[in-house]
């Protein structure tokens, strides 16, 4: 077997492929002890705001169960509906035969030197596992949440939809207001099993001097669907990541959407990677991003490897008050007959659409943020309305940032 | 009323009207005729305010108010509205959404029964204009005039491209914007209705198919950025379809 441990030693310095380097020297990653609470309610005002803003509600309100990380330390994880587990990962480390199947199965420890941390020095993170056929009527949801000043936050989530379950999950990863200097490092690998549903929707809402990199892996299985939603509208300091999704099983599909917004100072590098290894897959990549003085690359890359798959990438960015956007689209095909598409378009928006719509009555600035608005408004099949909810307050939020 | 007094217009460097005087009072509501290129629709959008037509002489007032140097959406808010040739598309703004700008902060319009009148519902959920149809963005446009209630109303031809079941349909929606539908009235005499009309129009035709449907009160002919005669619309109409714009022209001199 392999020593993760080792692997992860060798991979300590290792610099990642993507991203500006981070010195993780200059962050601390000690412990940082929390209580437990048992009534989710009795965060401070301060918390619950930030939460919420995440799409994580400590009320519960149409949520069938909640995961909250602070800092190092769970304070909260409980499932409210049969079926559905949801265990904090060191927990489950110790505990449950069956998550060695899955932990570092998907994503690789020695990738750089932020999974070689993540493993070298775990601090917690969660396992969600929606058992064989259930289905969640309400989103799960989970936050992962800093309020320590210059804290490297190392966590490890696993989210499995068990053969024929259906899993809607929304997680939320903030910054209290005394947080402004930090790192986190977060590894995602997700199993999509057998005519399993995930939707996964993660809003994240970080601080000025943050950096961010989390390492995603999927895999998803005959007649699966995942359903990946990232929306990042408020200011980092450097956001890199590239989520990758094998499709393996016959039929099995993968769409991603993200929304990007960036502010000035903030440096963003997401992208999207889809494997399409069996017949019938299908995937799907759409990304929207929005600057305001922020650089932005957009990134996209379908790999077709069998006869008949079909894929489409679209890129569009939206230069509103300079900063840059980079949309690089990759395609490649590796088999006849494969069907794959991509559309990318970058600019400015058109004073054409401004002044039509000042012409209906609405001002300068009401017409830009209708079309800022409408840019961001894509639909999203499949996802239930709670979601959907979350993600149209995410962007009204971010509106008046933007303008 | 709208007033237009020696118009001089500039669009891209180049003189585009050379010189535009035209007069609608109020209630009234006029034909603007003009072979292609010779600056209807500019005239229309400098009358709409938009920004690239720069008006380099001359002016325009509107309810007594000099609106020459003010932005598109203040002319909006004092009752300007118009239907354009082509609009743009606006992706992620649906239709229905549009109609509700249009008709305001403080209005509720029942956008379903406004789309109902210009047989438009199944479009609501659709992003404004994108892939409209040439008759389809016709009925799209007015459905967004019904809603914006503006008093003076600019038509870029209307009724190009649409087919002979929606210009009926168009026609008569014109004239009821327009104040200009016959109806019995117990107490009123038409007469007076007549004199009571507010709205004002401006309508860009090529075809004259809309003067089936509406009255007007006159027709401007607009030739090489001039206007040049103005007369009743019907025989203008009759005068550039027999003997062409070049010689209709000389009948105004
Ligand atoms: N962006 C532009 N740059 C330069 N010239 C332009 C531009 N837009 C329009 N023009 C020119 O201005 C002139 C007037 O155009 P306008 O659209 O007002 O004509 P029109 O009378 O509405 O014609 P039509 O009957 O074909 O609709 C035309 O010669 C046209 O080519
Ligand atoms: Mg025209």
């Amino acid at each position: 077997m392999r020593n993760l441990k080792e692997d992860a030693l060798k991979a300590s310095d290792k610099k990642a492929a993507l991203g500006p380097d981070i010195d993780l020297g200059s962050y601390h990653s000690d412990m940082v002890p929390h209580n437990y609470i048992e009534d989710l309610t009795s965060l401070s005002e301060t918390d619950k705001k930030r939460m919420i803003i995440s799409g994580v509600d400590a009320n519960e309100r149409e949520r069938c169960g909640t995961f909250v990380q602070k800092d190092t330390t769970v304070i909260h994880s409980r499932s409210k509906q049969e079926g559905l587990e949801i265990i904090p990962i060191k927990k489950a480390l110790e505990e449950c035969d069956w998550i060695h199947e899955y932990y570092w199965k998907l994503a690789s420890v020695d990738a750089d030197k932020y999974t070689a941390r993540a493993e070298l020095d775990l601090h917690n993170g969660y396992v969600i596992r929606a058992l064989p056929g259930s289905k969640t009527i309400y989103p799960v949801q989970a936050c992962l949440y800093i309020e320590k000043d210059g804290l490297s936050q190392h966590v490890h989530n696993i989210i499995i939809a068990e053969e024929g379950s259906e899993l809607h999950m929304i997680t939320g990863c903030a910054t209290s207001p005394h947080a402004k200097r930090g790192l986190h490092v977060g590894i995602s690998e997700f199993y999509v099993k057998k005519n399993a549903k995930l939707s996964f929707t993660m809003i994240h809402n970080w601080a000025e001097e943050m950096a961010v990199r989390p390492r995603s892996v999927g895999r998803v299985e005959e007649g699966g669907l995942f359903l990946n939603n990232y929306i990042c509208m408020r200011p980092v300091k450097s956001l890199q990541m590239y989520p990758t999704t094998h499709l393996v099983g016959k039929g099995a599909t993968a769409r991603f959407y993200s929304l990007l917004v960036g502010s000035p100072g903030s440096e963003m590098d997401v992208g999207g990677r889809v494997f399409l290894k069996a017949e019938e897959t299908r995937a799907e990549i759409i990304s929207r991003a929005i600057t305001n003085s922020g650089n932005i690359v957009a990134r996209g890359d379908l790999i077709g490897e069998v006869n008949g798959v079909k894929a489409h990438l679209e890129c569009k960015g939206l230069i509103l008050n300079g900063g840059s956007i980079h949309a690089i689209p990759e395609l490649t095909g590796k088999a006849d007959g494969v069907e794959m598409s991509h559309e990318a378009a970058v600019g400015k928006i058109a004073q054409e659409e401004i002044l039509y719509l000042m012409s209906r009555g609405l001002s300068e600035d009401e017409a830009t943020s209708t079309i800022v608005r409408g840019f961001l408004s894509v639909d999203i099949p499949g996802l239930p309305l709670q979601l959907k909810a979350e993600i149209d307050r995410a962007v009204e939020a971010s509106d008046k940032d933007v303008l | 009323m709208l007033l237009i007094e020696d118009l001089k217009v500039e669009l891209a460097g180049k003189e585009i009207l050379k010189h535009i005087d035209l007069e609608i009072p109020q209630g009234e509501t006029h034909i603007l005729f003009g072979p292609n290129g010779s600056g209807k629709t500019s005239l229309l959008m400098t009358i709409m305010g938009y920004p690239q037509y720069k008006v380099t002489h001359g002016k325009i007032v509107f309810k007594g108010q000099d609106i020459t140097n003010l932005p598109v959406n203040e002319r909006a808010r004092l009752g300007i509205g118009m239907s354009y040739q082509r609009p743009p598309t606006i992706h992620g703004v649906k239709t229905s959404q549009m109609v509700k700008i249009c008709a305001g902060k403080g209005r509720e319009v029942d956008v379903e029964t406004l789309a109902g009148k210009v047989n438009f519902t199944d479009f609501l959920g659709r992003d404004i204009n994108d892939g409209f149809s040439g008759g389809e963005i016709k009925r799209s446009e007015l459905l967004q005039l019904m809603a914006q209630d503006p008093t003076l109303l600019l038509f870029d031809e209307p009724e190009s491209g649409v087919d002979l079941e929606n210009m009926s349909l168009i026609g008569t929606t014109i004239g009821q914007l327009l104040q200009r539908d016959f109806q019995i009235d117990p107490v009123k005499s038409q007469k007076e209705k007549i004199k009571e009309r507010k709205r004002m129009g401006l309508i860009i035709t090529h075809t004259g198919f809309i003067l089936d449907y509406i009255t007007a009160d006159k027709g401007q002919l607009l030739f090489k950025g001039e206007m040049t005669c103005s007369s009743n619309p019907r025989e203008i109409f009759r005068c550039i379809s027999e003997v062409g714009y070049e010689e209709c022209v000389k009948c105004a001199i």
